[in-house]
């Protein structure tokens, strides 16, 4: 151990210019630096690798870094775990495990950063973690139930449109008689969407994680329906929104195009991105369908908004979209509830920001 | 009429008999045929409220008593008479019969009125007459469940009138317990039958066990080698699991249940006979009762159930053997089921693993990542397969083949796992590419396949300044795109014939250098061919892959493969697809140190 303490601040800066620059050694010796001045293993996950992730997030967000940089830095963070893993002491105690456990991402999900923080703090604390990763489709989550008899399922999310697939999740891992924990931001910063869904416990991060499972969790009892969790899905919105989900996007863009002559202009690649938009606003509209909450289609608009802005993107048109959208959705009353919810969000947001420039 | 009630036990809402027959008596059969096909309740509710006519003021009962009709004394139901201040002021000779053996019970009133009886009439008094629709006052006398209809007088008085309901009564209590017995059931099997894990199926039936049926529940499992793996649970706690070596001819009949043939019932032993582990540590007081039960197993021995009750409860009725045999047969049912998947999900895990894709890494300098996504969700392995064979040393190539077999599943991963073990056997040849695709070619010809292939091979070296140097070859397969550092994509320049579908192959080697931080990627046309897109039916397209490429430069080759599977992914949605395969070969950008 060194004589002056690292602080956490100096540390985060340090592992940060290394993945930014895509300094992988020079990351793996940032932590290492953390260990040598005596530095938890679990401390530096969390209090600096996870913090650096943050901020590699933020900063895509802000548009202050590429999406390749992204993918670049989130991938040395991957490998700074990896190591900072791999360098554990062989004398460590082989006791025995507290229990065994399994950690996987939702069907769908891509960002396994999360889970593989909260698969190395739950090694660190002694449980036996089989870490299953990211796009685990349901089916091989269920059948390495059957296989392990897991103590608990710990299910992250980041993305709220996996929501729906997290909640077949969830119901098929307590029918095996298995209890879940969800984690990760798709589930609220509350927490609410994994009650919502019936999981058995939330946690806000890893260390509430361990702490789920350090305080027991009770084998969840006989199978439960799944509906019953969401009985607004008998409007069958959801179900249609999803099944008509090309067709309406299809419509909307010819509506835009009609309304906007400036869209003629697009490039192909340029009506293909509005398309993706429409498509996003379309699976966070189904989603907030789903669980019967506007917050998760006015959150996701409201973060749109801001990376629009970011971006050099007028917020009016998104506002467009979703006029359009609620045209479309005549028939759906929870549906073009939210959507106008939505659009008004947004035009009481974009009046806020012009009056915040004007002063 | 009123014959017609004669020795069945009314229903609730029926009068005395003797008030049907003063209602209906005017209208004769008549009211009965009135509703063919219904029921003589259906009947009965017919008639107006019951008002039940007073055969005189009860204070003077005795004075009605003249005999030239139908007296109350003489109704074959007991009726009694209580004053205003609850007193028994008169009473027919059924209800002197009935009330006689009640008198006899201790802490009766001396009289023999029952106690619930007696507060029925104090309501009565005291509510200035309570709802009509109030459920009839109730209780047992003597044994027997009596209804009591009051017939109230205004001096406070009330005639009660008593309608044995004994037999409907048992009957409800036997359907009440007859529900929560099926619920139970139900609950249980579906517990049971949630979990395809054997030791889980295990904790499940002790615990379940021990909740409904013992005080602690043991379930022995066959032997594998000489322990048995034993898990015992007490009532309200978590199951536990043991292994050990241990004699089941110690316990009568245990040995006979774990051989599962021939068919052996449950039997009682002796508690004292029991050996030491037989009992859990935590045990409350000695046992009073054993019960040994085979678990069915259906063909394959299942295990054996011992259930332990107390000195202090009950021995089991005939309802809880019955229930036990039943737990028995779906505990035998469940644990089967896991054993026989546990056993397939071990070969299937065995025969998969050499199908698997293997994980890439850093070999000799040079960065490898691969990616696989099979065709259908619930299958890990498919036609596209991948492998990386090190060099010898960092002076030798290093070989890589990335391919895809015609088809998909099983029988085209069973495929691949041929050309890779072909491709292992041919590895001293590796460096002539050509040589090595005629070699399979003509291996894939003469099996009994009827597949084709397409390939492409790499062998890899890492130079001296850190570039990395690629022969690359296409075998009928899309030819690899090369991420420069400046974003630019380049196609490698090879093509060549398939192979396992003609006699003579033709394949054209390029050669590529990465420079630091550059990567060549090579995928499978899963990538390409995905179908979806924001309008749902488009395909990804070799245009977007290059469009995806252009934004990776300068990413780790994890990275880069990584988004290539999530772009197609999202693409497709949750469309159908073929196998995915994507394999990156990076030159670092920074050196190892």
């Amino acid at each position: 151990m060194s004589g002056t303490p690292l602080s956490a601040a100096e540390l985060r800066e340090r592992l940060w210019q290394a993945v930014i620059e895509g300094g992988e050694f020079e990351a793996v010796d940032a932590v290492r630096a953390g260990l040598d001045a005596g530095w938890e293993e679990e401390a530096l996950l969390l209090d600096v690798v996870a913090a650096v992730q943050e901020r590699i997030g933020a900063e895509w967000a802000a548009d202050r870094i590429t999406v390749a940089q992204e993918h670049a830095a989130t991938a040395i963070n991957e490998r700074v775990i990896t190591a900072l893993v791999h360098r554990r002491p062989a004398d460590r105690p082989a006791g025995p495990y507290r229990g065994r456990v399994t950690v996987s991402c939702v069907d769908g999900e891509w960002h396994a950063f999360p889970a593989r923080l909260v698969a190395e703090v739950l090694r660190l604390r002694g449980w036996r973690v089989d870490y299953l990763g990211a796009q685990t489709p349901t089916p091989h989550l269920v059948a390495h139930q059957h296989r392990t008899n897991s103590d608990a399922v710990l299910l992250s999310g980041s993305i709220s449109t996996h929501l729906p697939a997290a909640h077949a999740a969830i119901t098929a891992c307590q029918a095996v008689g298995v209890p879940v924990v969800a984690g990760g931001r798709a589930f609220g910063a509350d927490g609410r969407y994994a009650r919502a869904l019936g999981a058995d416990a939330w946690a806000p991060d890893a260390r509430g994680a361990a702490a789920a499972l350090e305080a027991g969790l009770a084998r969840p009892a006989a199978a439960r329906n799944t509906v019953d969790d969401l009985p607004h899905l008998a409007d069958q919105e959801y179900t249609m929104v999803v099944r008509s989900r090309s067709r309406l996007v299809k419509q909307v863009l010819a509506d835009l195009e009609s309304r906007f002559p400036a869209m003629g202009a697009y490039s192909d690649a340029q009506r293909e991105r509005t398309a993706e938009d429409l498509v996003h606003i379309m699976d966070f509209l189904a989603t907030a369908l789903y669980l019967d909450d506007a917050e998760v289609f006015t959150g996701f608009l409201r973060w749109t908004a801001e990376v629009l802005t970011a971006r050099g993107v007028p917020v009016h048109s998104l506002v467009s979209g979703l006029d359009i959208i609620g045209e479309q959705l005549h028939d759906f009353p929870r549906g073009l509830r939210l959507v106008r919810e939505g659009a008004a969000a947004l035009r009481d947001g974009a009046a806020a920001g012009a009056a915040g420039t004007a002063v | 009429m009123g014959v017609a009630f004669r020795g069945t036990q009314p229903p609730a809402s029926t009068p005395a008999p003797w008030s049907v027959a003063f209602a209906v008596t005017d209208e004769g059969p008549w009211q009965l045929n009135r509703f063919p096909g219904r029921e003589v309740v259906g009947c009965a509710r017919r008639v107006p409220a019951l008002v039940i006519p007073s055969p005189g003021s009860p204070a003077h009962a005795r004075a009605t008593d003249l005999r030239d009709g139908p007296s109350w004394l003489d109704a074959p139901y007991p009726v009694l008479v209580l004053d205003a201040d609850g007193t028994l002021a008169d009473l027919n000779p059924a209800a002197r019969h009935v009330l006689a053996g009640h008198g006899e019970e201790k802490g009766a009133r001396r009289d023999g009125v029952p106690a619930w009886l007696a507060d029925a009439h104090r309501g009565l008094t005291d509510g200035a007459g309570g709802p009509a629709a109030a459920p009839p006052a109730a209780g047992e006398i003597a044994g027997r469940f009596f209804e009591a209809h009051p017939g109230p007088a205004a001096d406070g008085s009330a005639t009660w009138w008593l309608v044995d309901a004994t037999g409907r009564h048992e009957a409800e209590r036997s359907l009440r317990g007859a529900r929560r017995q099926a619920e139970i059931r139900a609950r249980v099997s579906s517990t049971l039958l949630s979990s395809l894990n054997v030791p889980r199926c295990a904790e499940v039936a002790t615990q379940t066990a021990s909740e409904h049926l013992a005080d602690a529940a043991l379930l022995v499992l066959p032997p594998v080698g000489r322990r048995y793996a034993v898990t015992h649970a007490l009532r309200g706690g978590r199951a536990v699991h043991t292994s050990r070596r241990i004699d089941p001819r110690d316990v009568p009949g245990l040995a006979e249940a774990l051989q599962g043939y021939p068919p052996v019932p449950a039997r009682w032993i002796d508690p004292a006979a029991l050996p030491e582990w037989v009992v859990p540590a935590g045990f409350d007081g000695a046992v009073g009762s054993v019960i040994v039960a085979p678990l069915p197993g259906h063909g394959v021995p299942a295990g054996a159930l011992v259930l332990l009750r107390s000195g202090t409860e009950d021995a089991f009725t005939a309802d809880e053997e019955e229930f036990a045999r039943l737990f028995a047969a779906r505990a035998g049912a469940a644990l089967s089921a896991a054993r026989l998947y546990s056993e397939q999900s071990a070969i299937t895990t065995t025969l998969m693993r050499e199908l698997l894709p293997p994980t890439l890494e850093n070999v000799h300098g040079v960065d490898y990542a691969g990616r696989y996504r099979a065709a259908s969700d619930h299958e890990r392995i498919g036609g596209d397969f991948y492998d990386v064979h090190a060099g010898a040393d960092s002076s030798r190539e290093t070989f890589v083949v990335l391919g895809d077999v015609a088809g998909k599943g099983l029988e085209a991963a069973v495929l691949t796992g041929k050309i890779r073990n072909t491709l292992h056997a041919l590895l001293p040849l590796a460096s002539d590419h050509e040589q090595v695709l005629t070699l399979l070619n003509g291996a894939l010809l003469s099996s009994h396949h009827t597949r084709f292939a397409t390939l492409v091979l790499a062998c890899v070296r890492r130079a001296d300044d850190g570039r990395v140097r690629l022969r690359l070859t296409s075998a009928g397969h899309m030819p690899p795109l090369i991420v420069r550092a400046d974003g630019r994509v380049e196609e490698a320049a090879t093509h060549g014939t398939l192979v396992g579908a003609l006699p003579s192959i033709s394949v054209r080697t390029a050669e590529e250098w990465l420079a630091p931080g550059e990567t060549c990627l090579l995928y499978t046309d899963g990538i390409t061919e995905a179908r979806g897109g924001p309008l749902g039916d488009e395909l990804f397209g070799e245009h977007r892959l290059r469009q995806a490429l252009r934004e990776c430069a300068g990413m780790p080759g994890e990275a880069v493969v990584e988004r290539v599977q999530m772009l197609a992914a999202q693409w497709l949605g949750t469309g159908a697809h073929d196998d995915m395969a994507t394999v990156a070969v990076s030159a670092p950008r920074t050196a190892r140190r």
